[in-house]
């Protein structure tokens, strides 16, 4: 066995009474890619900001190497070699590549030295790891995988021998994500240490030596990669065997219910993101969008909900146009049977601020069930809300409890709820299990393909591929604003990857 | 990593914390009250004494209470539709008039309770309307609320200097303002409910508005958690994302919420005009829908908060002149510096101590801050 590069001994932590993390202990060996997994809320990210110094432990041991180490402030551990690669890139957009690798580490007053100083150093650390990126490059001009290339090289820089990455492969393509796992084992061999956070079983199977799992605040398994299985681990996360791909029959596709032609859409910018995009989706069947974030989803997502004007093009709802002029009423398209789900749930599908009950009736509340004239039905309101509630688990049972205090899962089980329960003839979905725990996936997965197998037209975006090659029966892969392709659900995973990263294809399907 | 949200317990969210506030906000002012070389105790008796001591006092303290009410109301509701009304000074300003056209054309036909209703609706109607613009404006133009209505302020300011020194002003005399309105226009005093505890009241302003404000504070109360239109406001307020997600109209909830605040800033005009010095003088705002702005914002825009806060601020003008007649060193600047301190401590610094608080309460009691709930088994 080799020495431990970090020990985490009985590390305690809590935020008022919440116990984020209770006597957790850790070993990492140095020199192995060590993956910590779980479910949202487990700990994962307090505990690896309790080694990079955000938060302090409220009691508990912290060794580096071996010695007992203090570590107050992300200073003090990157004195340690201890470098961290956050979720959202800490960079700045209008600054150069080396610009913001010196960020924080200038030597001098003057830049010239420290810049002259990097270069070289950046020359022998690409060399070394095989990380190339062109050091006078514009962070903003960079693809998001060359980003994060950059934050890699920033931790190196520092000295880092220890590399915590968290969720890495959230905004990368899946051939982005191999060229990172190339990376990161040529770290490992160059006997750097690999702490990656992620909630992606696939990733840990695929690059990790050792694998340890968190269920609400404390470590409950560590397992040698080799000896476990995708099943196992997400048993160990969820603490109940839980359905990784749900069982759906053979889609009963019937009259087409919504049919897009010719689509065009731009953003505030004037940036085209859906350029002159065509499909339908018919009575009986999901129809997924596969993508890498940004690529003219969301903006598809908006137009057809009527949220964002459009600037040709038609969407036909059970054959009457809907308006696309931005004068669209999203309530009125509600009463025409249009569900939607959209991918933001904090700021556009719930108030956070507002109680449960009061989140299960927004986009409703004009429904004369929920209303005495112009007052609020509230006795009806909170009925109606607990109803929902009971038949969608949604935890805890509280319809007057504010919306903030639910978990990521069963916020986006209110917004289900209170969309499908008003029993519309086409759903559509942005996201539908992004930042949902493994148990509620599997709930929100059943719940659409219910819905499919009523009768009712599907649309779903998301970025998880495998969600999408779950979920669909028919696959479009949108790039670049257009749709590049559409697959059955059989497609492969390396073939629908080449498809989002813009590839053409001469071989047909 | 899931940000703990800790919920403090009502009393402690809406007593203990303004309470703190306050006594920090009263504690420096202790400071600034040495400074001058007087004795801050003392201070502190003779403002409290002078504001609630003496039935005057306590009738003076609930007049200048109304005025605050009716602004802390408008500038709330705004506020919960995510628009910061700062022209709710201009908006009573101009409400005036309104009333000055009421008053002076029926005072003399009709008796006050037909009057009044109509000064209502007209005062409710000018200050709506001055509202309307930039409502209007930030709604269809975005142009920002804040920026237009203190333009609006400064516009009503000019208009009503025109008028009350040009057509409003009787013929004849050298004061800029219109002439005293008659028996017709003149609202019942309110100083006798004060005298049935056995207080002694000489001669105070205290009128029937003081009732006309808590009425209006329950109606707005109803209207933000009880009705259709304060649902779209409060999501409006919350998101306007969510509230185009639901449908919500960003141009009608926009010009309504602004509209219904214009009002509200609109009736604070008929407490000074009919109900203390009958005639529609300049300046006779004096800052009130600035201080409604502080007033709102300690009452946690909830109705109660302000009708509480309405009431200390009014202690803070009545006791404040008090103090400035007995202690000749405390000027009405002086107490201008502890309505500020005041309005700093309760207002703008309203989450300073609130992290430690919590964090008292969360090591004393888990339950009391509702911890268990939040990590809720499951998914």
């Amino acid at each position: 066995m080799a020495q431990a590069a970090i020990e985490l001994i009985g590390i305690n932590k809590s935020f008022g009474a919440v116990r984020a993390n209770r006597d957790i202990n850790l070993e990492i060996a140095r020199g192995t890619i060590h993956g910590i997994v779980g479910e949202n809320g487990a700990g994962k990210s307090t505990l690896m900001s309790i080694l990079y110094g955000f938060y302090q432990a409220d009691s508990g041991e912290i060794r580096v190497g071996g010695k007992p180490a203090s570590i107050k402030t992300p200073n003090d551990a990157i004195a340690l070699g201890i470098g961290m690669v956050h979720q959202h890139f800490m960079l700045v957009d209008n600054f150069s590549v080396l610009e913001n690798i010196i960020l924080g580490a200038e030597t001098d007053a003057l830049l010239k030295s420290s810049i002259a100083k990097a270069r070289s150093e950046l020359d022998r650390l690409e060399r070394e790891y095989g990380l190339e990126v062109d050091p006078d490059a514009i962070i903003e001009e960079l693809p998001v995988g060359l980003q994060q290339r950059v934050e890699i090289l920033k931790a190196l820089y520092r000295g880092a021998e220890i590399l915590i990455l968290d969720e890495p492969t959230g905004v990368l393509t899946p051939a982005e994500a191999d060229h990172l796992f190339r990376i990161l084992r040529q770290l490992k061999e160059q006997g750097k240490t690999v702490v990656l956070i992620t909630h992606k079983l696939r990733e840990i199977m695929a690059i990790t030596d050792t694998v340890s799992v968190m269920r609400q605040g404390t470590m409950v398994a560590t397992r040698e990669t080799k000896k476990t299985t995708v099943e196992e681990l997400a048993e160990l996360m969820v603490g109940r065997r839980v359905l990784l791909r749900v069982e759906k029959g053979e889609a009963e596709a019937g009259g087409v219910k919504l049919a897009v032609k010719n689509l065009t859409v731009k953003d505030s910018r004037g940036v085209t993101m859906v350029d002159d995009i065509s499909f339908d989706i018919r009575a009986g069947e999901i129809v997924g969008i596969a993508g890498v974030a940004g690529n003219g989803q969301s903006e598809l997502l908006e137009a057809i909900s009527g949220i964002r004007r459009a600037v040709s093009g038609s969407v036909m709802l059970d054959g009457k146009p809907i308006d696309l002029t931005g004068a669209a009423d999203p309530g009125e398209l509600r009463d025409r049977g249009l569900a939607h789900v959209p991918e933001d749930r904090h700021h556009v599908g719930l108030v956070l601020a507002f109680e449960e009950n009061e989140n299960s009736i927004l986009g409703y509340h004009d429904d004369p069930r929920y209303l005495k004239g112009p007052f609020l039905d509230i006795d009806a309101i909170t009925a109606d809300a607990r109803d929902k509630i009971e038949k969608y688990d949604i935890r805890p049972a509280n319809p007057h409890l504010k919306t903030a205090n639910f978990s990521g899962g069963n916020q986006q089980k209110i917004v289900l709820a209170r969309e499908i329960e008003q029993d519309p003839g086409v759903l559509i979905v942005g996201q539908p299990t992004r930042g949902v725990d493994v148990g509620a996936i599997e709930f929100i997965h059943k719940r659409l393909i219910a819905m499919r197998d009523q009768g009712k037209a599907v649309l779903v975006v998301s970025v998880e591929l495998d969600e999408i090659r779950s979920l669909s029966d028919r696959i479009l892969v949108m790039f670049a604003g257009r749709i590049v392709g559409e697959r059955g659900p059989d497609a492969s995973e390396g073939e629908l990857g080449l498809l989002m990263a813009g590839v053409e294809q001469e071989a047909a399907a | 990593m899931s940000t703990p949200y800790a919920k403090l317990p009502a009393w402690a969210d809406y007593g203990l914390i303004p309470l703190i506030n306050l006594s920090v906000a009263f504690i420096v002012a202790g400071f600034v009250v040495l400074l001058v070389g007087e004795n801050p105790f003392r201070a502190a008796v003779i403002l409290v004494e002078g504001a609630f001591g003496k039935g005057t006092g306590i009738a003076f303290t609930l007049f200048y209470a109304t005025t605050f009410i009716f602004t802390g109301l408008s500038v709330a509701v705004a506020a919960h539709c995510g628009l910061f009304n700062i022209g709710t000074e201009g908006q009573a300003y101009i409400a005036g008039l309104g009333i000055a056209i009421v008053c002076l054309s029926f005072d003399s036909v009709l008796p006050w309770w037909l009057t009044f209703p109509m000064a209502i609706v007209a005062s409710a109607a000018v200050g709506a309307l001055w509202a309307l613009i930039p409502a209007y404006l930030q709604a269809k133009r975005g142009s920002h609320i804040v920026i237009t209505t203190i333009m609006f302020n400064f516009i009503a300011a000019s208009v009503m200097v025109y008028l009350l020194v040009g057509p409003l002003k009787p013929a004849g005399s050298q004061a800029p303002q219109t002439r005293n309105f008659l028996a017709g226009a003149e609202l019942p005093k309110l100083n006798w409910i004060i005298e049935l505890f056995g207080a002694k009241i000489r001669s105070a302003p205290l009128n029937i508005c003081f009732l006309l404000a808590l009425v209006m504070a329950f109606v707005v109360w109803l209207l933000i958690w009880r009705t259709k239109l304060g649902y779209e406001m409060r999501t409006y307020g919350h998101s306007p994302k969510a509230a185009r997600y639901a449908g919500i109209s960003e141009t009608r909830i926009i010009i309504t919420a602004m509209m219904i605040s214009g009002a509200l800033a609109g009736m604070m005009a008929l407490n000074p005009v009919m109900g203390d010095q009958h005639n529609v003088a300049i300046d006779f705002v004096s800052g009130a829908g600035f201080v409604g702005i502080a007033v709102a914002l300690m009452g946690r825009l909830h109705p109660i908060g302000i009708v509480l806060a309405a009431i200390l601020f009014g202690m803070l003008y009545q006791g404040g002149a008090e103090l400035s007649f007995e202690m000749p060193a405390i000027t009405r600047d002086m107490i201008v510096i502890i309505q500020g301190l005041v309005i700093l401590f309760a207002g703008a610094l309203e989450h300073m101590f609130r992290p430690y608080i919590q964090a008292l309460f969360a090591s004393f009691s888990p339950r009391s801050v509702g911890m268990e709930a939040v990590k809720g088994k499951g998914a």
